[in-house]
């Protein structure tokens, strides 16, 4: 029988246990890393005050802005394209692959294993094998952004087709509909709410990844941080960086805003 | 009295065709939906008809990358690094993913506690919250940059910037979970008297342990693409670094298909566990 004073030692314990498997990670893998933490923990008061100083805009790197801000708008555009493109694959492999609407279990099978298998090969790897075939052109980073979020798109529909439209779906094959009639009239309205706010979500992080794919493979709005970076202009760097958080932080308002009506 | 007058219990059509069923309710969801699908494809069309694609020939373009992909995924080798190299490196992104996960729940949790609206006052939590929003909005790759003129290119720079980033997601995370709370199981302590970290610990902790782990795994699971990413983009080591020099310096691609199956073999573990953990938590 479990006594109070039983339970009590026994959590005890657990939290102890915790908090030192926690401290040796930590202290194993900075040991392994040669990471120096108080260096580190040092390090963050630094870095911001030389964020203060150096990517402080200036009345030079305003006329940086027009160049700016035309690259990120490309490469906002660029995301919002190869997510919805990613998008309009996915639902057909989605429908295709969920358990309620979705064709045998042998094609469920081969649906998840190309949708897990696209969504693990790094962002990286996607980025140089396709710099190295289509150069340095837009459609190097619409590619690499379109295959990654594909995978996580198809996952994504999956889950929701599973969860929201099963018993809709039910309602109206029990009236006799056939298949197609019960996708278009049924699962798609029911999913629609979800599907958008997981598209919108997908932009966000796109806008984001773009960044580094624009850094690997020179295009967008990533490139432009690099050269500005690597040639020592901070005050234009950080007029990037600023750019990059007014456009990400605005797209996630937006974003919400676009889920409150619809959800 | 019941009348034999047909023209009370008949009732007459008004017009031969019976009223059409309205199938939709107009409603401002809707309306939202229509606009935002529209406008989507709208910038989608326009982006990809001025595409800069001039100097791109797709059809050789598609040929390349088809031997490209042949060479990795049907011919991986380990190339001139040799196995032994690889899974060091491999080693070592998991490692930093794991540590500045580690970092990023135990600030995180911190952070969550002091800015969910159930538990502080406003002024504190929206602080934290706005800060939080603007160190997100910056991408990973760029504070690992930032941090690396102040440290040098190296570990240091990678953990920092990394753990930058998974702090105020999970501070984000945490702190959603933490207001999902029922106020009662605060406020019954509260009337106990207890201090502050004992409410933390002995009722909100077990409370939302589940979503806890459940959102420190899929960060960790998003940490290790991060440092995979900052290997390669920032020269932070690790095996992004060897996959940038495979596929960027040396065009070996036997070797970047050694590279991304080691990464997958990871990545599904990681996924694996994940799952595991969650199902046992729910079933908790």
């Amino acid at each position: 029988m479990q006594t109070p004073v039983n339970y009590l030692a026994r959590k005890h314990w657990k939290q102890t246990g915790t908090i030192v498997l926690i401290g040796s990670i930590y202290l194993l893998s900075s040991w392994i890393l040669k990471f120096d933490g108080v260096g580190g923990i040092a390090a963050i008061p630094k870095a911001f005050s030389w964020l203060g100083v150096n990517f402080k805009p200036t009345a030079n790197s305003v006329h940086f802005l027009p160049s700016i801000w035309q690259k990120l708008i490309g490469t906002v555009m660029l995301a919002i394209a190869s997510t919805v493109v990613a998008s309009l694959i996915a639902i057909l492999v989605a429908i295709l692959g969920s358990k309620v609407t979705g064709g045998s279990s042998l094609v469920q099978t081969i649906v998840r294993g190309i949708a897990s298998f696209f969504r693990n090969i790094p962002l990286v790897a996607w980025a140089m094998i396709l710099l190295f075939s289509f150069k340095q052109s837009d459609f190097t980073g619409f590619l690499a952004l379109l295959l990654m979020s594909v995978g996580y798109l198809i996952r994504a529909f999956m889950e929701i087709i599973e969860d929201e439209a099963s018993e809709t779906m039910l309602a109206l094959k029990a009236t006799g509909a056939s298949y197609f009639q019960v996708i278009f009239q049924a699962v798609l309205p029911q999913i629609m709410p979800s599907l958008i706010s997981w598209i919108l979500y997908m932009i966000e992080n796109n806008v984001r990844d773009a960044t580094l794919v624009g850094i690997l493979t020179g295009t967008g709005i990533g490139f432009v941080f690099d050269i500005y970076y690597k040639s020592f202009r901070f005050d234009a760097a950080g007029m990037t960086v600023l750019s990059i958080i007014i456009v990400v932080i605005a797209l996630e308002v937006l974003s919400n805003q676009i889920r409150k009506v619809i959800l | 009295m019941i009348s034999n007058s047909d023209d009370r219990l008949v009732m007459q059509p008004k017009s031969p065709q019976p009223r059409k069923i309205k199938l939709r309710n107009p409603s401002l969801s809707r309306y939202m939906i229509i606009g935002v699908i529209t406008s989507l494809l709208l910038i989608t069309g326009y982006t990809l008809t001025h595409l800069n694609s001039a100097n791109v020939r797709v059809g050789e373009a598609f040929r390349g990358l088809m031997m490209t992909l042949n060479q990795m995924f049907l011919q991986p080798s380990a190339g001139s690094d040799g196995m032994v190299v690889l899974l060091q490196a491999l080693g070592i992104s998991l490692l930093l993913s794991i540590m500045t996960t580690v970092i990023g729940a135990v600030v995180g949790f911190v952070l969550a506690v002091m800015a969910s609206k159930n538990l502080t006052n406003a002024w504190l939590g929206s602080s934290i919250r706005i800060f939080m929003a603007v160190i997100r909005a910056i991408p990973t790759i760029i504070w690992v940059l930032i941090f690396s003129i102040v440290c040098g290119l190296g570990t240091n720079a990678a953990v920092l910037g990394l753990s930058f980033h998974s702090i105020a997601y999970l501070t984000k995370a945490y702190s959603e979970s933490i207001e999902e709370i029922d106020q009662s199981t605060i406020e019954a302590l509260k009337v106990t008297g207890s201090k502050f970290w004992v409410i933390v610990f002995q009722a909100i902790w077990p409370t939302i342990i589940a979503s806890l782990v459940s959102w420190t795994f899929i960060r960790l699971e998003i940490n290790f693409a991060n440092a995979v990413a900052v290997g390669a983009a920032a020269g932070a080591g690790g095996i992004g670094y060897q996959l940038f020099v495979a596929s960027g310096m040396s065009f070996d691609f036997h070797e970047v298909g050694m590279i991304v199956y080691l990464i997958i073999a990871v990545t599904i573990l990681l996924e694996f566990i994940a799952v595991k953990l969650r199902k046992a938590y729910i079933a908790k």
